[in-house]
């Protein structure tokens, strides 16, 4: 299983490298976003500084849902599916390898946003490492979740539709709890931000777990 | 048509008739019945109260709704996991899973509705980022997206497992959230809207009481139709399965005129015709 | 020895749609039998059977020993599929989409060169993005992710759309070599035979059956159906454009 995951991640991110459509589109998107929640805020920067964790969490959120849509059109582009089906890989490794391939992307996002929120919305960083954790945690909700429901629309004629539909409610806990523990470690509120990544641990345990045993059956059955 | 050419299917569809039984007549019945008692309680016999004067008659609609939306997800939850279990699995259990999430998105648009209309009523707000309402709401969009997510899926076995699968992890999601909006809740120190409310007694208890009854006789009288539905939607497709099988089999060795048409169909499983040795017909087939 | 593929009255559905209304089927091993047919008579569905990637609603299937439906991943390692679409990244190579079979099969290296080699992909062509390839090169790139993983049934779905001339008597030739070794092969077209192919035994589908070359016994040794009449050079074939 982990060998397999390995090769598929190793597959994904290769694509990725070769292509950068997370590089040349996903990230100049998410910075583009994080313009628009300031021109939503009207420049207000005592509200934009007190709300920039939950910004920065709907713009990874969004960045995320591009990420999977991007992770499985991948494969049906030219019937790719089918190959990994046929191809004897352990349909948990394939999971865990396309959820790690999301990750890895979604990491590399978040850096970059942390930049554009300090820029941008003047936050001060604190808390590195409440910081760090959560980001790790978050990033692994998000990615399990969507690579699990990224695998169930794959075969759906409504998938680009279907999936925003699906996810979006799903991960309102992670946004919420991700927030609510970025704005413990920076101060913006008091106290108690480690719990919330209990809430985290959970939710990463419970879809990373269900995707990869279901992962096989989803595959076969849509 | 031609189902009517169609041997009936001997399987759990025959047991159920396509009109309702003199029992489920009954529980309509009673389920309006009850509808009645609990307006005329409600609206009519039972007191304004002290502190909420007119408004207190929510409580003889909202909790009742709100109660009978969590049954019928728990009956969702109930049938999807049955289903899952390798022992347990039947067609009854999706059925039961696809009624009560349909059902329990009703009602769960009713709690939104009715709790909304109340806190306008004793709070002036429509709307508040009270624990429970707000994961009400969450619950909400899960349903939608969980029966979006049924309405996608054409092959029904797969539908059954990848249903029953987001059902149990939308559960768990349910969990976490619940844990998620109460510490977010208390961390903002806003007040519940639904605190202990005050004490009932006399008619109010009554009519509270009747309220129960009466949604849970609507909750019954609508499961028991939407399982019906679906397990009348099954016999429909299986029974148009022979049908289509016959339809299909005879695009190719049809350009040989084999006689006997009109004969009865025979049913899936049944081997298929003797091979006709021929040219197959050069035609477009359009397979979805 | 069991024979390698062996349907009886095989129903298979596409959402309501049924696909397969009753199929027969019989193949040995080492055999190619070419299925034969107007479009939508059912070969795709039949090869996708084969693959585990199409459940039975009704009849019977074994292939390789293996039922398709219960026991998929099991046999999906000994079968190689070519369908209408050839599965490939556009984004990697001919040699990465071939290096990614082979690691998925759990493959040395070694095979991934040969197999370029045998589809006359070394040299540039193995470093261009498959993207940017021709329609018959992507074909014959997906063709050598089937040599590297070298499987015992071979499920070619219009292998020749797309190759020209020089390479349809590469993949011929290919064929040869692999039922040689032993492999079965079934390859559905709707095209006109090309003459190495005319030698095969054929069957023809129609709708959602298989309606000529019925399954017979096999005769041992020879590879065609006892007591059926080995059909001259497309004789019979009707000759559908």
């Amino acid at each position: 299983m982990w060998r397999d995951a390995l090769v598929v991640a190793g597959k994904d991110l290769r694509i990725e490298a070769r292509a950068k459509v997370g590089l040349n589109q996903v990230v100049p998107y998410s910075m583009v976003v994080l313009l628009l929640f300031g021109f939503a805020f009207d420049q207000d920067r005592p509200l934009l500084q007190q709300a920039a964790p939950g910004l920065f969490w709907m713009a990874v959120l969004f960045a995320g849902l591009l990420a999977v849509q991007r992770s499985f059109s991948v494969e049906a582009a030219d019937g790719a599916m089918d190959g990994l089906r046929m191809s004897g890989l352990d349909p948990a490794g394939v999971f865990l390898g396309k959820a790690v391939a999301v990750a890895a992307q979604l990491v590399a996002l978040e850096a970059l946003l942390t930049v554009g929120v300090v820029v941008l919305f003047h936050t001060q960083l604190a808390g590195a490492g409440l910081l760090a954790a959560t980001a790790v945690l978050a990033t692994a909700c998000v990615a399990g979740a969507g690579t699990a429901y990224g695998a169930l629309s794959m075969g759906l004629r409504v998938r680009e539709t279907l999936l925003p539909m699906l996810l979006a409610p799903v991960l309102a806990p992670v946004v919420l709890s991700a927030t609510e523990a970025w704005r413990a470690a920076l101060g913006l509120s008091t106290g108690g931000g480690w719990r919330w990544l209990g809430l985290l641990a959970a939710f990463a345990a419970i879809y990373l777990a269900g995707g990869a045993v279901g992962f096989g059956a989803l595959m076969e059955e849509t | 048509m031609r189902f009517a050419e169609v041997p009936p299917a001997p399987s759990t569809g025959a047991r159920l008739p396509a009109r309702s039984s003199l029992l489920t007549r009954a529980l309509g019945l009673s389920a309006v019945v009850g509808l009645g008692i609990t307006t005329w309680w409600g609206l009519w016999v039972s007191p304004p109260d002290v502190v909420q004067g007119q408004y207190v008659r929510m409580l003889y609609v909202h909790p009742a709704v709100a109660t009978m939306c969590y049954a019928a997800f728990g009956l969702c939850a109930l049938g999807s996991i049955a289903w899952l279990w390798p022992r347990l699995r039947s067609p009854r259990w999706d059925r039961l899973a696809v009624a009560g999430a349909e059902v329990g998105s009703v009602f769960c648009l009713a709690t939104l509705v009715t709790g909304s209309i109340w806190g306008r009523a004793t709070w002036g707000v429509w709307w508040t980022w009270d624990a429970r309402l707000t994961l009400t709401a969450v619950l909400f969009a899960l349903s939608l997206g969980y029966l979006a997510l049924r309405r996608a899926i054409d092959n029904p076995s797969s539908r059954s497992y990848v249903s029953s699968m987001v059902a149990v992890l939308m559960v768990l999601t349910v969990v976490v959230d619940h844990y998620a909006t109460t510490w977010w809740v208390t961390l903002h120190q806003n007040t519940s809207l639904f605190k202990p409310g005050p004490s009932v007694h006399g008619w109010q208890l009554a009519t509270m009481g009747m309220s129960f009854v009466a949604f849970g006789l609507v909750l019954a009288w609508l499961m028991v139709h939407r399982y019906r539905l679906e397990a009348l939607e099954e016999r429909y497709e299986r029974e148009g399965l022979s049908a289509a099988l016959e339809a299909r089999r005879s695009e190719g060795p049809a350009a040989t005129g084999r006689p006997g048409r009109g004969g009865p169909q025979p049913a899936v499983g049944v081997p298929a015709p003797v091979p006709v040795a021929g040219q197959a017909r050069d035609q477009e087939v359009v397979a979805r | 020895m069991l024979p390698a593929v062996r349907l009886r009255s095989a129903v298979a559905l596409v959402g309501r749609y049924p696909v397969l209304a009753g199929a027969d089927l019989d193949l040995d091993r080492g055999e190619v039998v070419v299925l034969r047919g107007a479009n939508g008579a059912g070969k795709t569905s039949l090869l996708r059977v084969l693959a585990g990637l199409l459940p039975l609603v009704a009849g019977e299937a074994s292939v390789l020993g293996f039922d398709p439906g219960a026991e998929p991943r099991r046999l999906r390692p000994l079968v190689g599929l070519l369908g209408h679409r050839n599965g490939l990244y556009d984004d990697l190579s001919a040699r990465e989409n071939v290096r990614f079979a082979v690691r998925a099969a759990r493959l040395g290296p070694g095979a991934v060169d040969g197999a370029l080699d045998r589809l006359g992909l070394l040299g540039r062509l193995s470093e261009v993005p498959a993207g940017r390839l021709s329609a018959g090169q992507r074909r014959r790139v997906a063709l050598a992710c089937l040599v590297a993983r070298a499987p015992k049934l071979w499920l070619l779905d219009e292998p020749h759309a797309g190759l020209d001339a020089e390479h349809r008597s590469l993949l011929d030739a290919l064929l040869d070599e692999v039922a040689g070794a032993g492999a079965s092969i079934v390859l559905a077209s709707h095209e006109e035979l090309p003459p190495e192919l005319a030698s095969r035994r054929t069957v023809h589908m129609a709708g959602g059956t298989v309606v000529e070359g019925p399954a017979a016994p096999v005769a041992p040794g020879t590879g065609h159906p006892a007591g059926v009449p080995v059909v001259p050079a497309g004789a019979e074939a009707p000759r559908v454009a």
